[in-house]
């Protein structure tokens, strides 16, 4: 090992092989037979279930974890493939502690609910350990739809009008598909190249062509889309990052986090990845807690996340804020960044005390410094390219309730849509959804 | 600390947890760490004459458990013991000479004729055992051979053999009888008419535990196949406690001793068999899964429980029978309604479910998931007390008397009365 923790600057290798490996397994091993049994017993199969609402995709949480008690698992993950066909990325992706298992009557009465997220795996895992896929596809339609972005929104939309007999065209701007499940979620939260063999397996389904290395706006045109398929559908998520809006944020060393876990995710060797012996990642969602744990993990001697307004405003979830701060991140709330300095390369970035005032987040006057090697952005995404002539709402794409947006024959879903909140699940949720109302109107 | 000594017809023992007459007593090592392990006593393992029988050689239990392995009930298809008679005798001998405070009963079974009882029972006295148990239980193997359960089916066989066994012997007798039959008074009473000190119960119920849905074999399978075996464990609690229940109210029985078995698990279990009228009880699966130890947490719990009553053992004994009655004999002016208490309800809706698919519509359910009970339609049947996942959470809330059943329409009325009277009884009796 040539660096350690304490190696300045930027430096890859600051952790023993082995150590890199174990940081980056997985957060939570699956239940094995026996554990899955006892942990299904533990619901109570609630009439009308408060779980279920919770779930985006409105998965049936009581009868799949029956199913599971009975000795039926193949049975539980048809119940979850027939909702969610990405069951098994969001039992590993979703904050449950803010969806299903907040709901959970346990949760209310105990403190501690039913583990769905690790029964919802360990009954998709039994599925997909075994290759089978249990959908078949409905006769030919003789439509054609064309869906862009192979992100979970697509991919979900995508599988949805296969199975109802359709031809299916995935175009996606990037070599892989996957979207943020192969480029974005953290990689202890979907180890073993998990992604890529999900997407695998749900092309089994059979009807979808894939053209990747295509992207709206680069070759491909909406209009063109639009007149060469009965249908189009967008899934393009979010592809543009916020400015940092702190002068000095284009020297050396600041990157925006999205790209920092990208590098991690498609990386063969986490001692080949380089990461600062100090730290600052600002922001304080999903994105920020992400990329701040995994700079700890790769070895990087100190991690601050900075955040402008209040904890409890965070869009990172008490079980996340806690997972970061377990593994040695610092959280510092009420500050903005104001300056990054150094001399070509970060050193040290400024921040400005604020608190919330009538006209805005204001400063308080007071100001401090933390010696950063490396900045990472994580304040949020935004639309990027998205197709002229579409109305947009807040920065996404306009949809109505059922996906369909300002234009005719295009549907739109996911993180690029309005509605939601811009989780995986969501995007599967909205992907099906539209892909549903697709089919009533090409056969109507 | 309460005094758990206990004398059970004439056999004394430091308290009144024994051991039934199977594995756990069927040999010298055992008994020896029973007794170091703090048990009152043990009905040894079952003889018969030689030749002995043998075993199965292949699994002989069968196991029904909850999600966590917690065993609920087993079934076996042992027989009585298979070691030579002289070997079991002369280690009951031994046993009963280094622990003499211990109570020592000698299990027996032997074919259904005076000779072989006449024969067996002075080599059973000659070893200084308390007394004797008369198998008539074992439902599976023996009574084929017209033992056990073919003669505990039988009143009058056990009455014959009750009687031959009292001319014989100076020991006492106890008959254990099966609950493999329609009516349980019938056996014990006719094992008193035979001279019976006491009756044990009960022995194994006939069951199949499961059913191999590969092999398609009962279970246990010896070589694909299966036969019916005994079924004991805690799932047989409560048929054994309306069984001891059953003799110890009828006329013709009261006051007959009787040794509770059947599912006893922890002291509580214990409790209720002799607040039902059992003198002491037997553990047999109990031990067999949790080992001997489980009698501390057994002898420590009965005694905080008798201290808290402020009750003696022989207090205890019998409490609860006079409260054992018949159907027609409960007081229907006794109306009561299901109250949820809504701070505790955690907003499951098994309440509803239940209630709403199955019974009496007697459950509301509002859009916030609020569940209140519906005067009018509860009929108190207690089932969504039963399904509540939450302890307390539903209770059944007595209507006093003065107060108007919504249901009904009536006002609760304060005076007892029962079917025997009542109007839709085509049989009533005349109040007067
Ligand atoms: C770092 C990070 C961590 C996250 N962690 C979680 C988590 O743990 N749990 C959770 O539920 N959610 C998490 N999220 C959010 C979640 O990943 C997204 O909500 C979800 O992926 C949205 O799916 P989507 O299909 O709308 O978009 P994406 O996943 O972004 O997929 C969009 C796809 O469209 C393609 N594309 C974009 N533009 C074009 C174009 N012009 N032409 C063709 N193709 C195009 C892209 O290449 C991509 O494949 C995380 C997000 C990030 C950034
Ligand atoms: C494996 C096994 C063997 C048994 N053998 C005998 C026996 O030889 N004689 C007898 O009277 N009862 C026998 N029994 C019945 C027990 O003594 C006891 O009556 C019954 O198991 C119920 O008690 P429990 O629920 O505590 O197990 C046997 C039970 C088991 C499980
Ligand atoms: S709320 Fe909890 S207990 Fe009820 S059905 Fe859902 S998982 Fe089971
Ligand atoms: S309990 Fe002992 S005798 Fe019985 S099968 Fe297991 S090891 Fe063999
Ligand atoms: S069963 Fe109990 S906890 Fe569940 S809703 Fe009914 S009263 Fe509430």
């Amino acid at each position: 090992m040539a660096n350690s923790p304490m190696t300045p600057g930027i430096a890859a290798a600051r952790l023993p092989e082995e150590t890199l490996e174990a940081n980056f397994a997985d957060l939570h091993p699956p239940l094995d037979g026996h554990e899955a049994t006892v942990a299904a017993d533990r619901c109570y199969f609630c009439y009308d279930a408060p779980c279920i609402t919770a779930c985006p995709t409105a998965i049936d949480i009581p009868l799949f974890i029956r199913q599971i008690a009975a000795g039926s698992p193949e049975n539980a993950a048809k119940t979850i493939f027939d909702q969610n066909i990405l069951g098994g990325m969001c039992a590993r992706v979703c904050p449950t502690e803010t969806l299903c298992e907040e709901a959970c009557v346990r949760e209310a009465a105990e403190g501690k609910p039913v583990e769905i997220g690790r029964l919802q795996r360990y009954a998709t895992d039994t599925v997909m350990e075994k290759g089978e896929h249990p959908f078949t596809r409905g006769g030919p339609t003789g439509k054609r739809v064309a869906v862009v972005g192979a992100g979970p929104a697509g991919l979900a939309c995508a599988h949805r009008l296969a199975m109802k007999g359709h031809d299916v065209v995935l175009y996606d701007a990037k070599p892989k598909p996957g979207g943020l499940n192969e480029y974005g979620i953290a990689t202890y939260k979907t180890v073993g190249g998990f992604a890529q063999a999900e997407v695998d397996w749900l092309f089994k389904i059979g009807g979808i062509e894939t053209r990747y290395g295509q992207g709206l706006g680069a070759g491909l045109s909406l209009d063109a889309l639009a007149e060469e398929y009965d249908a189009v559908f967008l899934g393009i998520g979010l592809q543009g990052v916020n400015a940092l809006g702190a002068s000095g944020d284009d020297k050396d060393g600041v990157r925006d986090a999205v790209d920092f876990i990208s590098d991690l995710r498609q990386t063969g060797d986490y001692a080949t990845l380089p990461v600062g012996r100090n730290v600052v990642v600002i922001g304080g969602g999903m994105t920020a807690v992400d990329a701040a744990v995994q700079s700890k993990l790769l070895g990087a001697e100190t991690v601050t996340m900075v955040y402008r307004r209040t904890r409890d405003r965070m869009s990172a979830s008490e079980y996340e804020l806690d997972l970061a701060a377990s593994k040695g991140v610092r959280i510092v709330t009420g500050a903005q960044p104001v300056a990054v300095h150094g001399n070509g390369a970060v050193t040290e970035i400024e921040f400005a005390y604020v608190h919330a005032g009538p006209s805005g987040l204001e400063p308080t006057g007071e100001t401090f410094r933390l010696p950063a090697d490396q900045v990472l952005k994580a304040i949020g995404q935004k639309l990027d390219g998205a197709p002229e002539g579409l109305v947009l709402d807040g920065g996404k794409i306009r949809v109505d309730g059922k996906g369909r947006t300002s234009r005719d024959g295009v549907w739109a879903g996911g993180d690029c849509a309005t509605g939601g909140d811009d989780l995986t699940v969501t995007a599967v949720a909205e992907g099906r959804d539209a892909a549903e109302d697709i089919h009533r109107a090409l056969l109507a | 600390m309460a005094d758990l000594a206990s004398d059970f017809v004439g056999i004394k023992s430091p308290n009144p947890f024994w051991l039934a007459s199977a594995p756990p007593t069927d040999k010298e090592y055992n008994v020896r760490r029973a007794f170091d392990a703090g048990w009152g006593g043990v009905v040894w393992k079952t003889l018969g004459f030689d030749p002995h029988i043998v075993n199965v050689n292949g699994p002989r239990y069968g196991a029904i458990w909850g999600a966590d392995r917690r065993l609920l009930g087993l079934n076996n298809i042992e027989l009585i013991t298979d070691r030579p008679l002289e070997v079991n005798l002369r280690e009951i001998k031994a046993v009963k000479r280094d622990y003499p405070d211990r109570a020592m009963v000698v299990s027996l079974m032997v074919p259904c004729e005076e000779e072989p009882w006449k024969k067996i029972l002075p080599m059973v006295e000659e070893t200084g055992a308390d007394a004797v148990e008369l198998n008539f239980g074992c439902p599976h193997g023996m009574s084929e051979r017209g033992m056990g359960s073919a003669v505990g089916q039988v009143p009058e066989y056990i009455e014959m053999v009750a009687r031959w066994c009292k001319q014989h012997t100076r020991m006492p007798v106890i008959v254990k009888l099966t609950p493999n039959i329609t009516d349980i008074r019938y056996p014990a009473r006719a094992a008193k008419a035979g001279g019976a000190d006491a009756v044990s119960l009960i022995n194994t119920v006939s069951s199949i535990t499961s059913v191999n849905l590969d092999s398609f074999s009962p279970e246990p399978s010896i070589d694909g196949k299966g036969s019916h075996g005994g079924y004991c464990g805690p799932a047989v609690k409560p048929i054994a406690l309306n069984m001891v229940a059953e003799i110890a109210r009828d006329a013709e029985t009261a006051g007959l001793p009787i040794s509770g078995i059947g599912g006893v698990t922890t002291w509580r279990d214990a409790a209720e068999f002799l607040a039902l009228g059992a003198g002491n009880v037997q553990v047999c699966t109990a031990a067999m899964t949790y080992g001997f130890k489980i009698v501390e947490e057994m002898a420590a719990g009965l005694s905080s429980y008798l201290d808290e009553k402020e009750m003696s053992l022989s207090d205890l004994v019998g409490r609860a029978t006079p409260n054992v009655t018949d159907w027609q004999y409960l007081n229907l002016n006794y109306v009561t309604k299901a109250r949820i208490d809504q701070d505790l309800c955690i907003k499951c809706g098994r309440c509803y479910a239940a209630c709403e698919d199955t019974s009496h519509q007697a459950i509301s359910m509002s859009p916030e998931r609020v569940f209140d009970v519906i005067d009018e339609e509860c009929v108190a049947c207690n089932l969504c007390v039963n399904v509540c996942p939450v302890e307390n959470c539903i209770t059944m809330e007595e209507l006093t008397p003065g107060t108007v059943d919504a249901r009904t329409g009536k006002v609760v009325e304060a005076e007892y009365a029962n079917w025997t009277t009542h109007p839709n009884n085509p049989s009533a009796q005349a109040a007067e």
